[in-house]
């Protein structure tokens, strides 16, 4: 092996001190093994950029065996498997799993075309078939109940002859919660890799046609304008309407507590009833959406804490008063985004290069509505109500004193919860009390400590030998990782944040990193926002800030396209900003080349 | 044919390339394109064969020239000496001598700047010879490529213009047509002279990228002052990259510009003031401590100077000037139907008020526009030489681009 460039192997990372415990919280198939400081492995700091509790890992554990299950077996992409992923330390490497051999190659391209083929060429239809299949999986989850365990079993069950206690169905519900969780997962890749696909050609041709083009141009001449994600946004916006038209707008002052808000609209007689009645059906489905990207329980969603809308309720409010609030300017953004595809296509010099455009163009296009929809079916609603029912069987656990509080479920394996819930299952039968508090609670407590220390380490951007060659179309597409980025993570500049060029523009202003979306209040007119991920869930915010910058993300994100709506530099998926970047700096956001300088004074 | 021809006439029906030259046609081109160019007029061929024709009425200076060997270097020496001193030395038909005169004369009319200013006071010029021929190589060994800046008074323009003509008959473009054996009648030469601008920024744009040749953009590189301290590597310009689709400006590139050209106006200096000081400012003088003599070279009267220090590491340019100067880049491309090499200037206050007229100011791009003169544009030579690798091409199936991708062995 040659000697390395720059990144350590992983059998080279030492144990964090105070944390030498880590492995205890995650499965032996997520450990680094001794053959593994043979291939590159980099931080998926995109999905995880925090240290992984125990439950958590199933983000992981489930994505990449549906990812790598629709890339390797279902479509048979010809020269990728699937992605494997280990955990060291508590944050999580991935790498890719290439098919060399040109002979494989060529048998697979033969499954693939046709497979792959049926897909784009059914496209809108399968789609459609999609989201049915999608709002069952999520009618299902929300169906399922937890069983209560009562002292004695209702006597309907006898009556009706069931004949079968509640235990039983911890297990079984339980199971069904993680299974339809996996389906979704396989769903969710189900279409995207292809989606995907027809964006890479596209970027690439235009790449070649315009060296000089940036990515985010390519995406802004993709883009469709509606789609479901502006809708939690809208249904805000109306309800803020409704407010004034009802007048109970009274209510929805800076810094006001949903919890008063709802109590006081309680006592407003017809109009509060009607404002309430309206809050319920906006809320179920458009207020499932995660201040993340659903990958760690505790991106809570609105509907799991309210602060997000009520702290733009009052902003909408004011500007509904002055004169109403502003509609999305939808036309002027589809004529905007035709102009750009037409003026670029008219600078290609043939008509072959211009027949090509027009296909691929098309193609994307055709795929755009399922790539960004589908966040909000699979990372944001059903992954909303997944992590809800976990937290189900945490409060069970927790009220029969297994737990010392519910979302300490999240800090066990899911495996583990299993066992919790045999020992529950026995001891309810039995009559006895469960055994699980002595066992899991100084685990726990353990756990919760090593990740507070594990927070604090920096992990290296890749380990492993720098890749001779990196062209994994799905590596690129999904991670954005290519040569450069290699060498941006060999030489880093101490001083520049390096990311994605989200949406165009150059400002200089005050920091406000926020790390939850309960401290919104804190934000104030004309900073510029950093935090983890911006899903659809910070939409109003946007109004508030001059520019935005995540660690998570693309240039097709969601921070990215309202980004370019607002007409607001952005810079996307940094991997690290939140941690480089404090509240109070003086930054510089390049949103033409994706970088973020922190200023010196 | 006229002796002279303003510049907006210049190139149009009468007065082409073969009458004003190539330099004198592309400015009046542009003028009539509805670009900004700072007023002039061209002392066509016409008036150089009228000099010639006083100067060496038999031809016989010239047919000694055409009678040297091109090994003879020190004969060349020698009798292209003696026409050099004869072209810039000896009386004049008076004729040649007051229509420079009347056309430099117009000129400070147009400007406006100097009603009621002593005889002979006039406006600043630069003194540019504009080639008759259309091969490079040749306008550059013939010495056909003489700017002199910052000229002034009706004697000094003629004094420029007699050394541009003078500059035919330099040693090596003597050397050079007696190495091709070219015959001494066919060489001829027009002179533009046009009103001095005092910029804030110069510099050179493309409207495709001199690097990648994507037709995308518009490249541009400026500096402090005049576009001279660019053109001759005193400072590594200022860059950038902006889409002509999107106005996102995808690249910047600020380099520590350590010289500064500035036109020397009847002895003072007027250095650039910086953007943030709005236009008509006084301007900030500049440290003489360090700096250079004037140099009366072949740029003409120019100060460099050492950039004083709030200037140095700025941006020469705004965002709205980089927008303004790519807006007229793609007027001007689209008028010649084929990419440009343009070199500009980006003047304090707008460019009709500078000239004497009225002008609005402001921040915005629009605004920047009135702000911004061409000095040149011709066609760009490097990229459309190229095999360009075409970017695609159609398939059976818009999908089977997507097959082909991931069908691609590493």
């Amino acid at each position: 092996m040659t000697e390395q460039a720059g990144f350590p192997l992983p059998s080279q990372i030492e144990d964090v001190p105070g944390a030498e415990n880590w492995r205890s919280m995650y499965q032996y198939f997520t450990r680094f093994q001794p053959e593994d400081d043979k291939r590159f492995w980099f931080y998926n700091s995109m999905h995880f950029p925090e240290p992984m509790p125990a439950f958590d890992t199933i983000t992981g554990e489930i994505p990449y065996q549906a990812i790598g299950a629709n890339t390797a077996r279902l479509f048979v992409f010809p020269t990728t498997l699937g992605i494997e992923h280990r955990i060291v330390n508590g944050r999580v490497y991935i790498t890719a799993n290439p098919v060399l051999d040109p002979a494989e190659i060529e048998r697979r391209a033969a499954e693939f075309g046709p497979r792959a083929g049926y897909y784009f060429e059914n496209w809108d239809s399968l789609y459609e078939g999609w989201k049915e299949r999608l709002r069952a999986l999520i009618a299902e989850i929300e169906s399922i109940s937890v069983p209560t365990l009562p002292e004695w079993e209702d006597s309907d069950a006898v009556f009706s002859a069931s004949g079968v206690s509640q235990n039983h169905y911890l297990h079984e519900r339980f199971h069904r919660v993680l299974s339809l969780y996996s389906k979704m997962w396989h769903h969710h890749t189900e279409m995207l890799m292809l989606g995907y696909g027809a964006y890479v050609v596209f970027f690439q041709f235009c790449q070649q046609a315009w060296p000089e083009i940036s990515d985010q141009t390519v995406a802004r001449m993709v883009a469709g304008i509606d789609v479901i994600m502006y809708r939690p946004d809208d249904e805000l916006k109306g309800l803020a309407r409704l407010a004034v038209s009802l007048g109970v707008d009274d209510l929805f002052t800076d810094g006001c507590a949903a919890s008063d808000v709802l109590a006081a609209l309680e006592k407003r007689g017809d109009a509060g009833a009607q404002w309430l009645d309206a809050f319920a059906k906006a809320r179920d489905p458009w207020f499932h959406v995660s201040s993340g990207d659903g990958f760690y329980h505790h991106h809570l969603s609105w509907n799991d804490d309210l602060t997000v809308p009520f702290t733009a309720l009052p902003g909408y409010v004011a500007a509904e008063r002055a004169g109403g609030i502003r509609p999305r300017p939808t036309s002027q953004l589809i004529e905007e985004r035709d102009r750009i595809a037409s003026e670029y296509r008219a600078l290609l010099p043939t008509d072959d290069e211009k027949a090509a455009f027009d296909q691929m163009l098309g193609l994307c296009r055709l795929v755009f509505p399922f790539v960004e929809d589908h966040k909000f079916y699979c990372e944001h609603w059903f992954t909303t109500r997944f992590f809800q029912k976990v937290k189900e069987f945490g409060a069970l656990l927790a009220r029969v004193g297994v737990l010392a509080e519910t979302d300490d479920v999240f800090h066990l394996h899911h495996t583990e919860i299993d066992q919790a819930l045999a020992d529950l299952s026995l001891a309810w039968a039995g009559g006895t009390p469960p055994l699980g508090a002595r066992h899991f609670q100084p685990i726990i407590a353990e756990r919760k400590r090593m990740l507070a220390v594990l927070k604090d380490w920096s992990p290296p951007a890749a380990l492993g030998p720098v890749p001779e060659a990196l062209n994994d179309p799905a590596v690129r597409m999904l991670w954005g990782i290519t040569q450069e980025r290699i060498q941006s993570w060999l030489n880093p500049d101490p001083d520049e944040v390096v990311g994605v060029a989200a949406s165009s523009g150059v400002v200089e202003g005050v920091a406000r990193v926020l790390f939850d979306v309960s401290d919104i209040s804190q934000l104030r007119e004309g900073e510029i926002l950093v935090v983890p991920v911006t899903a659809p869930s910070w939409a109003p915010v946007f109004a508030k800030i001059k520019a935005a910058v995540s660690d998570i993300g693309g240039s097709m994100s969601h921070a990215a396209i309202v980004a370019r709506e607002y007409g607001m530099p952005a810079v996307v998926g940094c991997g690290d900003a939140t941690k480089r970047i404090r509240t109070g700096d003086r930054i510089r956001v390049d949103g033409d080349r994706g970088t973020i300088r922190v200023l010196q004074d | 044919m006229a002796l002279v021809v303003r510049l907006a006439n210049a190139g149009a029906a009468g007065a082409g390339v073969s009458a004003v030259g190539g330099k004198g046609a592309s400015l009046g081109e542009l003028a009539r394109a509805g670009v900004a160019v700072p007023p002039g007029f061209v002392v066509t061929v016409e008036a150089f064969a009228a000099a010639m024709a006083a100067i060496d009425p038999s031809g016989a200076h010239r047919a000694s020239v055409e009678a040297l060997d091109a090994a003879d270097l020190a004969g060349i020496a020698g009798v292209a000496a003696r026409l050099r001193a004869l072209v810039t030395e000896a009386p004049l038909p008076a004729e040649v001598a007051a229509a420079i005169s009347s056309g430099y004369a117009d000129l400070g009319a147009d400007a406006g700047a100097r009603a009621g200013a002593e005889a002979g006071a006039g406006a600043d010029v630069a003194v540019r010879s504009s080639a008759t021929v259309e091969d490079s190589a040749e306008a550059s060994f013939a010495g056909l490529q003489d700017t002199y800046l910052g000229v002034s008074g009706a004697a000094a323009v003629l004094g420029y213009v007699r050394r541009c003509w003078a500059s035919l008959y330099n040693d090596e473009s003597v050397a050079y047509r007696r190495r091709l054996g070219l015959p001494e009648a066919g060489v001829a030469m027009a002179v533009v002279v046009q009103r001095m601008v005092a910029p804030r920024a110069a510099g050179v744009m493309f409207t495709r990228s001199p690097v990648t040749g994507d037709r995308s953009v518009v490249a541009i590189e400026g500096t402090w002052g005049l576009g001279s301290a660019l053109v001759s590597g005193d400072v590594t310009p200022d860059a950038w990259v902006i889409s002509k689709i999107t106005g996102d400006i995808t690249s910047r590139r600020v380099s520590p510009k350590v010289k500064i050209h500035i036109p020397i106006q009847n002895g003072s200096l007027t250095p650039p003031s910086p953007p943030s000081a709005a236009p008509g400012e006084a301007a900030q003088p500049v440290a003489e401590a360090g700096g250079q003599a004037a140099v009366p070279s072949e740029l003409g009267w120019v100060a460099v100077r050492d950039n004083p220090a709030e200037l140095r590491d700025a941006p020469c340019l705004t965002d709205d000037e980089i927008r303004a100067l790519a807006a007229v880049a793609r007027r001007v491309e689209a008028h010649y139907g084929a990419p440009q090499d343009i070199e500009w200037a980006v003047l304090d206050a707008p460019f009709a008020q500078a000239s004497g007229g009225a002008g609005a100011s402001g921040g915005s791009a629009a605004s920047a526009e009135s702000r911004v003169v061409l000095l040149q544009s011709r066609p760009e030579t490097v990229w459309a030489a190229r095999e360009v690798t075409p970017a695609g091409a159609p398939k059976a199936r818009a999908a089977d681009h997507v097959l082909a991708l991931f069908g691609k062995p590493l």
